[in-house]
């Protein structure tokens, strides 16, 4: 073990700011990272080991025991489980002997729950051992596991039916589809290589600025801020090291256009990035990736190397003397809050990802207390489009306010879940039709920080002047149950997403669960329901975008399905707590006397 | 006006809200001229003889017995005020909560240190007429519906008699920040 600390930290210059890479390739080695372990690293780096501790226990891939020789993440989304993962999981659990939560006797197989891994058009969907398998089966579980008690290697298990496109290119080789179902100009149509650099660098920073400006693109990670404006703000910020963040962190459940993005067009990514470099005076670039993608690494190492061979990037990018632009990757570790700008780049720092107090903003003080510019995957896509072909081109597109195409991630009850490249302005059942979905009840718009509409909300359009969204659309048939199946879901998983350091963002995700819980037993009370609604009016006080919408599932569907919590309310005595069982609470007591 | 009649009672708590309420010094005098006493260890009147309009809790439910009481309270009481940290989330008591009712029931009667060679027989307390103990410690809002919080551990004297005032006159409660402010 002390040879590998070492190794490792040597590898990484005994940078504690690269802590999360250090303890990803630790644990890559070690199966787990044990307080030993952590002992070594904190004395390798000179630095105390709560802070190491501190890192470890905030993300939930890095295990402090090990997980199994092969570790299963099975992913417990909304749209998973409406794809039938609570018969994967009960096939997991009988074929290999042990529970969800727990390790096999024989120490080869791990099982654990995990939140959206970014396939919800092929559900249900596992990590094991970073590889993903996607539309699991209870057959195929019990296959699975029969392979890796029999000593089969992961890429065995995986078998040779790798997915479309750059899926089975020889570097990725995932089983995974990319289901592009309508492709649109500003990301996936063919494009040539490093056309937009050579354009680039023949124009000065503030033109590239203003044309980006005059393009007025939107941020496509969820805020919709004006890209122009965010470059321009950290390229006027005083200091001479300045950051390029490309967000990859994709963690929204139900959202998964990035992967597609970064499997099909990573160059093109690249390229924004080198783009945003050069426009704001950056020389470095940080790809963060969430760590459920790391199957794509090696692929888009070398990506990045071959454009470093063509220089397009490293030092004199395209021949431009003074234009130096290299790019990094940096992976995430299991946490939906690291996609939050500020959580990122403390992580990305080495820390625990919790979100920090703005201002300063990541423009002015971010990564390393430096000027950072964080943008979105699409983002950045689409401002190579623009500098390809013009502010005015961009323009033709979209609506008033929403300039350009945008990206759609479609998943759930409906025949064609994928991805939807859609000029902005089209309407929800424009989408249903493209998906074919029957029978809708509800449509999530933008994830479960989004809103949850029904079918009288159906005509309004995706554009921020009226539905704005990161592109997440999940399908809703009626034979869902919409609290227990939904709401329910996407209460506990911003429960468990939350960083923990805003009262009402821990507190109220905790209470508001116990509530719903209670409403779906049939005990819950008109003052219930009213309570959800008062207590979401005190969201606005906690620091980040999570703890503002961690309610958001539950506010929205009273609005928008009210009917469906009346019809589940306690119709008796209301001064008695219809939920409490006294016979079941002195069972224990029962059991105990008895056996003494 | 009639006098409004109030009912306490201390079920899992250590009766320092009790002491609280007593707390108020010499304006309990006044508050005699507001209130009659009904079923509360101030007065010692064991079982409720009239309705009551208020009704104040201290302490969860750790036991049946806690429990009846509970229930009773909410029976004959209009508005029901739980009082203190241990009503309203359980308190110090629920520390046990996490640890299983066996557990802490061989440590307290079987194995602890203090017990191990005193209890030959083995013996977990098991009279009919000793309360049943309940898997974990309850707060008094899970088991019926309270109307009225009083945060604190106790909370301060001058909270209970502003909340009592405005209970009894119907006046608004004036809640002023020092008086939750614990830190
Ligand atoms: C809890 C939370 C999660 C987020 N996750 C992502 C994400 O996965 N990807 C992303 O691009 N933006 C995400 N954002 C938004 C980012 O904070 C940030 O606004 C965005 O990356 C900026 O890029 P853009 O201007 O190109 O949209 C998230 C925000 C919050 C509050
Ligand atoms: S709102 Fe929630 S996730 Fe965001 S900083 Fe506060 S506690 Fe953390
Ligand atoms: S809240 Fe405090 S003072 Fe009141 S009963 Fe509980 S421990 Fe005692």
């Amino acid at each position: 073990m002390d040879k590998i600390v070492t190794a490792v930290i040597k590898k990484y210059g005994g940078d504690e700011t690269r802590l999360m890479d250090i303890l990803i390739d630790i644990q890559d080695e070690l199966g787990c990272l044990s307080h030993e372990t952590t002992a070594h690293i904190a004395k390798a780096l000179g630095i105390p080991q709560v802070d190491v501790e501190q890192t470890i226990s905030f993300y939930h891939f890095f295990a402090r025991e090990p997980r199994g020789k092969f570790t299963v993440y099975l992913n417990d989304s909304v749209v998973a489980e409406f794809c039938g993962r609570a018969a994967v999981q009960a096939a997991f659990e009988a074929a290999a002997g042990c529970q969800f939560g727990a390790v096999s006797r024989d120490g080869v197989i791990g099982l654990f729950h995990t939140a959206c891994i970014g396939m919800s058009d092929q559900e249900p969907a596992a990590l094991i051992n970073g590889q993903v398998f996607t539309k699991l089966t209870p057959a195929r579980a019990q296959e699975l596991v029969a392979g890796m008690r029999a000593g089969q290697t992961l890429e065995e298990l995986k078998g040779k039916k790798y997915g479309d496109g750059e899926n089975a290119n020889p570097r990725v080789r995932a089983l995974v589809e990319n289901h592009i179902r309508r492709r649109g100009v500003m990301v996936f149509d063919a494009y040539q290589p490093g056309a937009a650099l050579r354009k680039v660098v023949t124009m000065s920073s503030g033109e590239i600025i203003a044309m980006v400006k005059a393009a007025s693109v939107r941020g496509r990670g969820g805020a919709g801020f004006p890209t122009g404006m965010k470059w321009e703000f950290a390229r006027k910020a005083p200091g001479d090291v300045k950051y390029i963040f490309c967000n990859a962190d994709e963690g929204e459940p139900g959202t998964f256009k990035d992967r597609v993005i970064l499997t099909e067009h990573p160059q093109l990514v690249f390229e924004g990035m080198a783009i945003a470099g050069y426009a704001v005076g950056a020389r470095h670039g940080i790809l963060y990736v969430r760590n459920e993608y790391r199957y794509l690494r090696a692929y888009l190492e070398h990506v990045l190397a071959e454009m470093r061979e063509k220089t397009l990037l490293g030092a004199i990018i395209a021949g431009k003397a003074g234009f130096h632009f290299d790019i990094k990757l940096q992976f995430g570790a299991g946490a939906y809050v690291c996609g939050e700008e500020s959580a990122l780049i403390e992580s990305a720092e080495g820390k625990r990802g919790e979100p920090r107090d703005r201002p300063p903003f990541p423009v002015e003080k971010g990564y390393l207390q430096k000027p950072t510019v964080v943008n979105n995957v699409e983002t950045l896509c689409s401002v190579v489009k623009v500098l390809l072909h013009g502010a005015e081109w961009y323009n033709r597109l979209g609506t008033e306010e929403s300039k350009g195409t945008k990206v759609l991630s479609v998943s759930g009850d409906c025949e064609r879940p994928g991805i939807y490249e859609v000029a902005w302005g089209f309407s929800v059942n424009d989408i249903l039709k493209m998906a074919g979905a029957h029978a809708t009840q509800a449509v999530q718009v933008g994830g479960p920080s989004g809103s949850c509409i029904g079918p009288a909300e159906f005509g309004r359009v995706l554009a921020y002047e009226d539905l704005a969204t990161g592109g997440s659309l999940i399908i809703i048939g009626q034979q869902r149950d919409l609290l227990k199946d939904v709401v329910l879901n996407f209460t506990k998983f911003f429960r468990d997403e939350s960083c923990g350091s805003c009262v009402p963002c821990r507190a109220l995700t905790g209470m508001a669960q116990i509530v719903v819980e209670r409403i779906i037993a049939g005990h819950g009370s008109a003052q219930d329901v009213a309570n959800l609604q008062a207590w979401a009016a005190i969201r606005k006080r906690n620091r980040c975008g999570l703890g503002q919408t961690a309610l958001n599932p539950i506010v929205t569907t009273i609005r928008n399905f009210r009917p469906l919590y009346d019809a589940r309310l306690y119709k008796g005595d209301e001064r008695f707590e219809p939920g409490f069982d006294l016979a079941a609470a002195v069972k224990d007591y029962e059991a105990a006397v008895a056996s003494a | 006006m009639a006098k409004k009649i109030i009912a306490t009672t201390s079920l899992a708590g250590c009766f320092g809200c009790h002491m609280s309420i007593l707390d108020i010094d010499e304006r309990i005098l006044d508050l005699i001229e507001l209130v009659e006493f009904n079923k509360s260890p101030i007065d010692d009147i064991k079982t409720f003889t009239k309705e009551c309009d208020i009704g104040i809790i201290e302490g969860g439910c750790c036991n049946d017995e806690n429990v009846h009481t509970l229930l009773e309270f909410r029976k004959h009481c209009k508005t029901l005020v739980v009082i203190g940290e241990c009503a309203m989330m359980g308190g110090l008591p629920s520390m046990r909560n996490t640890i299983p009712l066996k557990e802490c029931l061989d440590e307290a009667y079987l194995n602890g240190p203090t017990v191990a060679d005193c209890n030959p027989q083995k013996i977990i307390p098991n009279d009919p007429d000793i309360p049943k103990i309940l898997n974990r410690v309850y707060p008094c809002h899970e088991i019926v519906k309270i109307d009225v919080f009083l945060p604190g551990c106790p909370p301060r004297a001058d909270l209970i008699w502003d909340a009592l005032v405005a209970l009894v006159t119907g006046a608004e409660l004036k809640l002023p920040y020092t008086t939750f402010k614990f830190d």
